[in-house]
């Protein structure tokens, strides 16, 4: 049996939605209607529409340069520091537009992310995760220990690091290190978490911990991850978007993807044969 | 079907389905023989019959060692996984009919030997032709990827069960009418009961096949099953 192909731009945009599984409405978090992404005149977004349910992990994947990475970007208008890059459509979570929001700061507090390269601050492991509530909440200093554990608890880093709290995240291994980064990151109680390619420069053991990390935090959280590593997307996802030229081809909850994708493009790309 | 990037990926898949057709040629010939050495009370062709069914072990244990390997070092998904899991599947299937086949054989022996002949061969042999032929569809099936020829096979396995239960009947009453064709018959029957098993293994693998290409199981309510003990 031969899946229909998508080659061609115009293909794509024919296809429209005819691979894409809605989640229920009421369990959608965040969501895109037309959403485009230009760096300057070059458009890298093409009138994208994905809906992504809440405590659930949701995995985009595609090849490299297909926006994936770009459109993680925007749920929390990441895009802002650069001049010229610019979105257009709407971005809805719990249906408020984001792209229209003034407070970013306060964007950003419920729209957490975490990157590819563990990027701690130059400060204690404790530090590193009280800096981020401090902006947005006074505590008292018990308090301030209470949401400090539970957050390196959440993020599993909690037995390795509670001897050390006062000594410098930087000498941590990169595995805790990108642990670290998600308590910074849950610590502030963000609703939705952005992961993007967090473990591809972990050892597996670590790897495997930050995945059970997100398979813990999704009851808290909506996780969106964007990764390379087709198996850590079959592992840890509950739905996976699969993104191609700027469009979303196809999504759909992850065993179906894995199992019967129904476009050519997605099936010749998770099954390793182009891309 | 494009190509894998790796392309020693696409070799073992080949081998998969290379070597399960094989094993499809294998078991329809064994079974094809043995039905053979009935009518004919040919011991050679039985003897070479038994013999044969080694091949088919040792093209099983090949097959389940190449997918294990292949989905422990290539974590194969979407249609690869489906092929990797129909070839273990549909090859398991095939080693048993070479079983049965191979057992088929065994009562030809015995019934050449003690020259037992029975007025129902006929039946039995007719039987056999539309077994074979089954089994050789449905790995021409999967050979081709021909989805409706599997769910043809699917859906005539009743025939078979109908042709198994007309000869019940007609084995019953050659033995009430005459006991001295007891013995004949009773090899006749679990022949015949062999070869309605054959049958299903072969709509098993139109399962399979089907499974494989599309996803999904074959269309439809559950198969009509005639039941010869009702």
């Amino acid at each position: 049996m031969t899946l229909p192909d998508i080659a061609s731009p115009e293909a794509l945009q024919a296809q429209a939605d005819a691979f894409i599984t809605e989640p229920p409405p009421e369990t959608v978090k965040l969501r895109t209607r037309a959403l485009s992404f230009f760096y300057g005149k070059n458009q890298t977004i093409f009138d994208l529409d994905v809906a992504i349910p809440r405590n659930s992990v949701t995995a985009l994947i595609g090849p490299s340069g297909c926006g994936k990475s770009t459109l993680l970007r925007t749920f929390n208008r990441m895009y802002d520091l650069h001049p010229g890059q610019k979105a257009t459509g709407e971005i809805l979570l719990d249906g408020k537009n984001i792209l229209a929001e003034k407070d970013i700061a306060g964007l950003r507090s419920k729209v957490g992310m975490v990157f590819q390269k563990p990027t701690p601050f130059p400060m204690s492991i404790y530090e590193n995760v009280a800096f981020g509530v401090r902006l947005y909440h006074a505590k008292s200093r018990a308090e301030m220990d209470q949401v400090v554990e539970t957050a390196l608890r959440r993020a599993a880093l909690w037995d390795e690091v509670k001897d050390k709290l006062q000594t410098s995240g930087l000498g941590l291994s990169g595995g805790q290190q990108q642990r670290l980064c998600v308590a910074r990151g849950i610590a502030v109680e963000p609703e939705v978490l952005l992961l993007d390619e967090p473990a591809s420069a972990l050892d597996p053991i670590s790897t495997a911990k930050l995945e059970e990390t997100i398979s813990e935090l999704k009851r808290d959280f909506t996780i969106v991850i964007v990764t390379h590593n087709m198996g850590q997307a079959a592992r840890i996802s509950d739905n996976t978007g699969f993104m191609y030229l700027g469009r979303l081809i196809e999504f759909c909850p992850t065993s179906e993807m894995f199992l019967k994708p129904r476009a050519k493009r997605t099936q010749d790309y998770i099954s390793g044969r182009f891309g | 079907m494009s190509e894998h990037t790796v392309k020693a990926y696409d070799e073992e898949l080949a081998f998969l389905s290379a070597e399960t057709a094989r094993m499809g040629r294998l078991a329809v010939a064994q079974v094809r023989d043995a039905v053979k050495a009935v009518v004919s009370g040919d011991t050679a062709l039985g003897e070479r019959v038994i013999d044969g069914d080694a091949e088919l072990d040792l093209a099983e244990a090949g097959i389940e060692q190449a997918a294990v390997k292949l989905i422990a070092l290539r974590q194969p998904v979407s249609v690869d996984l489906r092929d990797v899991i129909s070839a273990m599947k549909i090859a398991g299937n095939l080693e048993r009919c070479g079983d049965l086949g191979k057992n088929i054989a065994k009562r030809a022996l015995v019934m050449s030997g003690a020259k037992l002949r029975s007025p129902a061969t006929g039946s039995v042999e007719r039987m056999g032709q539309l077994v074979v032929a089954r089994l050789g569809q449905v790995m021409e099936a999967s050979r081709d990827k021909n989805i409706e020829l599997a769910a043809q096979v699917w859906r005539r396995d009743e025939e078979i069960d109908q042709q198994y239960d007309a000869l019940f009947r007609e084995l019953l009453t050659f033995m009430m009418g005459d006991p001295v064709t007891i013995t004949a018959s009773t090899h006749l029957l679990f022949i015949a009961k062999n070869l309605e098993r054959i049958g299903d293994h072969a709509t098993n693998i139109a399962e399979l096949v089907h499974y494989q290409i599309t996803g999904d199981p074959i269309p439809g309510a559950t198969r009509p099953k005639w039941d010869a003990l009702q």
